[in-house]
C-alpha cells in the first residue's frame, strides 16, 4: 500500500524534496557566510518569524484581505475579458485594429500608472481593484480570440452539417473547443492581477499582504518580511488550486 | 404494400446528383473541380465514389452534405434541391470529429440534444447505436482515451442516432492502418445491411471501396467527371473474407486499369507543379 502511494504521488514527493534541499541549500549558505544573512534571512528564522506574523501581524485577515481584492479583480477580467474576446473574435475589423494595442496593454507596466488610478480611484482597495482588473485583463481577451479562431474547421463543419444555430454553435461547440486555451489566458491574467494586487498594495501602503510586507521591510524585520511573501505564495498557490479544480470541472476528459 | 411497390420503392433513387459542375476561381484563374457530374443512389444501397486525388471527391461531398452551396446542376433528395445541409443528410468528415470534452455517449446523443429529445429517450438511443458500433463498454469513456479506429466509430454512431436517410462519408478510414480498416469495413457493412442505410462513401482506397459497395463510381482527373460506374456483384451478406476471392481481385484490376491512367495525369501535374515552383524559387 506504501509502495502504491509512492508511486502514485513521484511527482509530488520528488517537488516537496527537491524544496527542501534548497531551502537546506540556503540554511547551510547562509549559515555558513557564503550568502549575507542581512539580504537573506535564514529559512530557519523566516519558519520561526511564522507565528510572529500570523499572530503579532494578523497576516491571515491581511490574506483574505488580498485574496478578496485578486477575486473581484480576477473575476472581473474574465467576466469583461471573454465577451470581448468573443466581440473581437467575430470582428475580424476590431481584431485587426485592437489585437497589437491589446497586446500592448499586457506588456505594460501597469503598476507604474497608481498616482492616475490614485487621482481617480481615491486611496482605497476600489484604486487596488481596478488595477488588477486592468492589467488582467489583456491576456483573457487575447486568448479569448485565439482560442475561438483556433476551433479545429471539422467541428465547426460538424455543427454546420447539424444545421446548428449561430448560438448553438457558439455554445456547444466554440467555446467548450477554445476552452483549454482561454484558462491559459485566465492564469496568465491571474498573475497579473496579483502581482499588482501586491505590489499596489506595497506602493500606497494600504490594504493586505502587500502592505504588510511593506511595514515589515520599513521595519528591516527580514524574516518576516519574507514570511509575509511566503504568504502571497501561498494566496497564489489557493486561487490556482481552485482554478485548476474549476477547469477539469468545466472540461472533463482533457 | 405489394411486393411489386416494394421493389419499386428500393428502386427509386434516394439521392440524384445531376449534372453537377462546380468552378473554385476567379477570370482566368478559374478551376472547374467538378464537371457535369451524374448519378443516383438508389435506397438501401452502398455507393462509392472514387478517384484520384484532385478529382473533386471532397467538393463532391461539401455538395452533397449542402456545405457547398454555390454549384450548378442539381443534387436532389426527392423532388428537394441541396442548396444547404440536409436533415436527410449525416455527414461523417474524414477528419476526427468527436468532441473531446465530452464523453462517447455523450457524443453519440449530441444530435438527439440538439433536437431536445428528453434525456432518458436520448440516452436509450445513443446506447443502442453505441452497441451498434460496439462500443458499448467505452460509454463514459472520453475521445482521448480511445484509438483513431474507436473514435470514428463514435462520429458514426453519432450520424447514424439521427437516422439519416443518407450516410455521407468522406473517407473516414483515411488515418487508420490497413487491418483497422478492414475489420472497421466490416462494421460498416453489418450496420449498412441491419438498417438497410443508404450510403454514399467518397473514397481514394480501391479495395475498401469493392469491399464495402454495390456500385462505384470512377471518377477522371481534374476536371472531375463520372469516367465508368461499375456494378459490384459480389455477394452479400459481405464481410473482409471477401477480400481473398476471386471475384475481388478482377473487381479491383478492372477499376484499377481505369483508375491508373487519371492517377498517373495526377502525379504528373503534382510534379510539374513542383518543379514550376522549384524553378521559380
Amino acid at each position: 500500500m506504501a509502495e502504491a502511494f509512492l508511486r502514485r504521488h513521484t511527482p509530488e514527493l520528488f517537488g516537496l524534496a527537491t524544496l527542501l534541499v534548497c531551502v537546506l541549500g540556503f540554511e547551510a549558505l547562509i549559515r555558513g557566510g557564503v550568502v549575507n544573512r542581512y539580504i537573506i534571512p535564514p529559512p530557519s528564522d523566516i519558519l520561526l518569524a511564522f507565528e510572529r506574523v500570523i499572530v503579532e501581524e494578523n497576516i491571515l485577515a491581511r490574506c483574505r484581505d488580498t485574496a478578496f481584492e485578486m477575486l473581484v479583480a480576477g473575476g472581473a477580467s474574465v467576466l469583461v475579458g471573454v465577451p470581448i474576446g468573443v466581440l473581437l473574435y467575430r470582428s475580424a475589423l476590431w481584431r485587426r485594429a485592437m489585437e497589437d494595442w491589446i497586446g500592448a496593454l499586457a506588456a505594460a507596466p501597469i503598476v507604474l500608472a497608481f498616482p492616475l488610478f490614485l487621482v481617480l480611484f481615491g486611496r482605497s482597495p476600489k484604486t487596488i481593484i481596478v488595477m488588477g482588473f486592468v492589467h488582467g485583463l489583456a491576456p483573457i481577451i487575447l486568448k479569448t480570440v485565439e482560442g475561438l479562431a483556433s476551433t479545429r474547421p471539422v467541428l465547426i463543419n460538424v455543427g454546420r452539417s447539424l444545421k446548428m444555430t449561430q448560438s448553438q454553435m457558439f455554445w456547444k461547440i466554440l467555446l467548450p473547443s477554445a476552452m483549454p486555451i482561454i484558462f491559459t489566458g485566465i492564469r496568465l491574467s491571474w498573475t497579473f492581477v496579483l502581482i499588482t494586487i501586491v505590489g499596489i498594495e506595497y506602493l500606497i501602503n494600504l490594504g493586505g499582504v502587500g502592505q504588510l510586507i511593506n511595514e515589515l521591510a520599513e521595519r528591516y524585520d527580514l524574516p518576516g518580511t519574507y514570511a509575509g511573501i511566503c504568504f502571497v505564495i501561498l494566496v497564489s498557490v489557493l486561487f490556482f488550486l481552485a482554478l485548476e479544480r474549476v477547469e477539469s470541472w468545466l472540461q472533463p476528459g482533457r | 404494400m405489394s411486393i411489386s411497390e416494394k421493389t419499386s420503392l428500393a428502386q427509386e433513387p434516394a439521392l440524384v446528383v445531376d449534372d453537377v459542375v462546380k468552378r473554385f476561381g476567379r477570370g482566368t484563374e478559374i478551376v472547374t473541380a467538378v464537371d457535369h457530374v451524374s448519378f443516383t443512389v438508389r435506397q438501401g444501397e452502398f455507393v462509392s465514389v472514387i478517384g484520384p486525388s484532385g478529382c473533386g471527391k471532397s467538393t463532391l461531398f461539401n455538395i452533397i452534405g449542402g456545405l457547398l452551396s454555390d454549384y450548378e446542376g442539381a443534387v436532389k433528395i426527392g423532388e428537394e434541391r441541396i442548396s444547404a445541409p440536409h436533415p436527410a443528410v449525416g455527414m461523417v468528415f474524414q477528419e476526427e470529429s468527436t468532441f473531446p470534452w465530452r464523453t462517447v455517449i455523450d457524443n453519440v446523443a449530441f444530435p438527439l440534444e440538439l433536437q431536445g429529445v428528453a434525456k432518458s429517450e436520448r440516452m436509450d438511443r445513443a446506447h443502442h447505436f453505441i452497441d451498434m458500433v460496439g462500443l458499448a463498454s467505452f460509454e463514459k469513456a472520453f475521445p482521448s482515451q480511445l484509438s483513431g479506429g474507436m473514435k470514428q466509430r463514435v462520429s458514426i454512431a453519432r450520424i447514424l442516432v439521427s437516422q439519416p436517410k443518407i450516410l455521407l462519408m468522406d473517407e473516414p478510414f483515411a488515418a487508420l492502418d490497413e487491418q483497422t480498416r478492414l475489420l472497421l469495413g466490416d462494421k460498416i457493412t453489418q450496420i449498412q445491411q441491419e438498417l438497410n442505410q443508404t450510403t454514399l462513401l467518397i473514397t481514394h482506397n480501391l479495395t475498401e471501396a469493392v469491399q464495402l459497395s454495390d456500385r462505384i463510381v470512377v471518377m477522371t482527373y481534374r476536371p472531375g467527371q463520372v469516367k465508368r460506374i461499375v456494378d459490384i456483384n459480389l455477394p452479400r451478406p459481405r464481410t473482409s473474407d471477401v477480400v481473398g476471392s476471386d471475384a475481388f481481385g478482377h473487381y479491383v484490376a478492372e477499376i484499377w486499369n481505369d483508375l491508373r491512367e487519371e492517377a498517373s495525369r495526377g502525379m504528373a501535374d503534382s510534379e510539374s507543379a513542383a518543379s514550376r515552383r522549384a524553378t521559380h524559387g
